[in-house]
């Protein structure tokens, strides 16, 4: 049996790349389970694939778009939430899904993030948490809790992290949602939820980076740390995102933001046609 | 009634470059502009935030010139004739996308109306330090196209001819304005719809399977399918096969890719460049210019030409690629050439290279004026007489 033909019994094959599997990422990392989740959302909501756009930046993460076969776009870095702007407003039919490491949306491209949340530019924003840059061998990055190691904090990192969901919620987000990569229903349902609901939505997803940052800070491997999300995490919907830090204490998960507010695409459909209007002297 | 057609405003017009470039656009079917705002090419996106929505087009201001390049990529992936313009501050911010349009052969039109410089420089104040930038600013081997207007209906004529080239070679191309002709008022006259030569880029002509993204045609540029189109097209950064799959650590698949990349300008180069000639059938002294100062180089062959110095100017519409075959031609038949340039000496390297034997009289000027033809003149008659 090829590699090709071991992926094409995949009960979700028709959504992959199987040609280009396996994959990069190491043994225990989570990137592959977001990848599950976000396949089986789509086969779950049965999305026509033919109008789905997945955009990614650079790293272990940004690798995503290629695996998944529909319309996609690796990025440069930190530029995925841009150029997906371009690609939703020139076609509002597509629909965007934005899959993303931290250091990627939240360090080099944290500027587009704030303003196409601010915009409610119409897409859906993955991130994969991992705490610090995999794919570079592990240096700190936005979200590198306090006092860890990384190979440029080898004395421990002194830079605050960021709280990605109060940020994305402050921004002006219109659906915001936490889960670890243990939460695989949960996740995939917060997806589904995300993929239907018009404007800009986040979802923060922590992962584990065995290999490479769990290893420096002695977090054991894979299991251990999953076995930790099960025992520290939280579901609180609805609570207040700028209490929910991220500790090695306690990860509150669940939905933080779930509103409505017009998007820039239905905005700027409004004002053509009063434009329109004005044009024909109507 | 029929609906007047608000894409193109046929008639005769008084307006500024950076207004022309813009109604050039979408009168080449430009239906996508980002932008961010900055001294002296503002005047393009205020014009395209004005007239885009008139029919359905898009403009947005984005949050820095990063995001507006790597906007105008998504859209034309999206299917739209995407467009953005800036000058030398938001250019530097470009190259970064510049580099992933070339790579990822997206058409589309940067306008960079240059101003005086290094860093935030002379704002308001016109020069043509960017040329180099134009061609090596982003990393990496490649070839783009740049054409330099000298004048408001060139802003109007070239812009379109940017957006024809950029669809026919599936790269990013650019115009390459100072910033005198970018704020100049001059008459305009727009055609009518049907006048206007525009081109699309090549859609696939197999179904989705059979289908190879980055499999060029004879000409060295591949179909391009869109996104939405049913085709599963992947687009990296990273080198990749014509699946359009990264394979990064491949010598022959990166040598073939970056070589169809150049080669695709470069064996074209025929095709793409324009010249024009002033009175250079008899010239021994040729002057080699392009933009505001080859105007003022006009006056000073005319006025060389009245003290019995058989001047010409051969004016480069097209900068990049270079016109090599054209300035060795002109070098084989002059005695020598002067090239005047608001820089410290950009084009003229290329002309030295290019001109070996011949002697090149280069003309600085940098500080916020145009060249004088007095200025021009004078080393005419100088270099003529020694």
């Amino acid at each position: 049996m090829t590699a090709t033909q071991k992926f094409d019994t995949h009960s979700l094959a028709k959504y992959l790349r199987v040609e280009r599997f396996p994959h990069i990422w190491c043994e225990g990392c989570g990137n592959g389970i977001i990848l599950n989740c976000f396949v089986n959302a789509l086969d779950d909501l049965g999305i026509n694939i033919n109008e789905l756009v997945v955009v990614s930046g650079i790293g272990c993460m940004g690798r995503v778009a290629g695996y998944i076969k529909c319309d996609s776009f690796h990025t440069t870095h930190g530029r995925p939430i841009a150029l997906a702007s371009g690609i939703k407003l020139a076609n509002p039919k597509l629909t965007i899904a934005v899959i993303s490491g931290d250091g990627d949306l939240f360090a080099i491209g944290g500027n587009h993030f704030i303003h196409a949340a601010r915009r409610n530019v119409d897409m859906t924003v993955i991130c994969s948490n991992n705490f610090n840059y995999g794919m570079t061998g592990g240096q700190f990055g936005p979200t590198t809790p306090l006092d860890s190691y990384t190979t440029t904090t080898p004395y421990g990192n002194i830079e605050h992290p960021f709280n990605l969901v109060h940020l994305a919620a402050a921004a002006g987000a219109v659906y915001v949602a936490r889960w670890t990569v243990l939460h695989v229903k949960r996740l995939t349902e917060s997806i589904k939820k995300a993929l239907q609901k018009k404007g800009f939505k986040f979802i923060e997803v922590v992962s584990p980076c065995p290999e490479i940052y769990g290893r420096r800070n002695k977090l054991g491997k894979a299991v251990d740390t999953m076995k930790q999300y099960r025992e520290i995490s939280e579901i609180r919907h609805g609570y207040d995102p700028s209490k929910a830090k991220i500790t090695s204490e306690k990860i509150i998960v669940g939905e933080f933001v779930d509103t409505e507010k017009p998007t820039y695409g239905e905005l700027l459909q409004r004002q053509f046609i009063k434009v329109q209007e004005r044009l024909t002297g109507g | 009634m029929a609906k007047k057609d608000r894409t193109v405003l046929t008639g005769v017009h008084f307006m500024n470059g950076d207004v022309a470039c813009a109604e050039g656009a979408m009168a080449a079917g430009c239906r996508f502009f980002a932008g961010y705002p900055i001294t002296p090419a503002t005047e393009i996106a205020e014009r395209m935030a004005r007239r885009m929505i008139e029919f359905g087009g898009i403009f947005v201001q984005m949050e820095d010139e990063l995001a507006s390049m790597a906007a105008i990529i998504g859209a034309s992936w999206a299917g739209a004739k995407s467009m953005t313009a800036t000058s030398g501050p938001g250019f530097s911010l470009m190259q970064e996308n510049i580099g992933l349009a070339v790579m990822t052969e997206t058409p589309c039109v940067v306008v960079d109306i240059m101003r005086g410089a290094p860093s935030t420089g002379q704002p308001t104040e016109g020069a043509q330090q960017d040329v180099m930038q134009s061609k090596w600013g982003s990393h990496g081997d490649y070839e783009i196209i740049a054409l330099a207007p000298a004048s408001v209906q060139e802003m109007f004529d070239l812009t379109i001819e940017c957006f024809n080239l950029a669809e026919t070679y599936r790269a990013p191309t650019f115009l390459l304005a100072d910033g005198f002709t970018g704020h100049l008022w001059e008459r305009v006259v727009i055609p009518r719809p049907e006048e206007i030569k525009t081109v699309d880029r090549k859609k696939p002509s197999v179904p989705p399977d059979k289908y190879m993204p980055f499999k060029p045609d004879e000409d060295l540029v591949p179909p391009m399918a869109c996104f939405g189109e049913g085709y599963y097209v992947h687009v990296t950064g990273l080198t990749h096969d014509m699946r359009g799959y990264p394979k990064t650590v491949d010598p022959k698949i990166q040598y073939e890719l970056v070589q169809r990349l150049c080669g695709k300008i470069r064996k074209n180069a025929d095709k793409i460049v324009r010249t024009y000639e002033f009175m250079l059938e008899d010239a021994e002294v040729a002057v080699v210019a392009y933009g505001i100062p080859s105007r003022a180089s006009v006056s000073a062959v005319k006025r060389a030409r009245e003290a019995g110095i058989r001047a010409g100017l051969l004016r480069l519409v097209t900068v990049w690629p270079f016109p090599e075959k054209q300035v060795e031609e002109l070098s084989n038949r002059v005695k020598l050439m002067v090239v005047p340039e608001m820089n410290c000496g950009q084009v003229v390297r290329e002309v030295e290279r290019i001109a070996k034997e011949t002697p090149v009289h280069f003309i600085p000027k940098i500080g916020g004026e145009p060249h004088t033809p007095s200025e021009i003149f004078e080393v005419i008659r100088r270099t003529a007489k020694a």
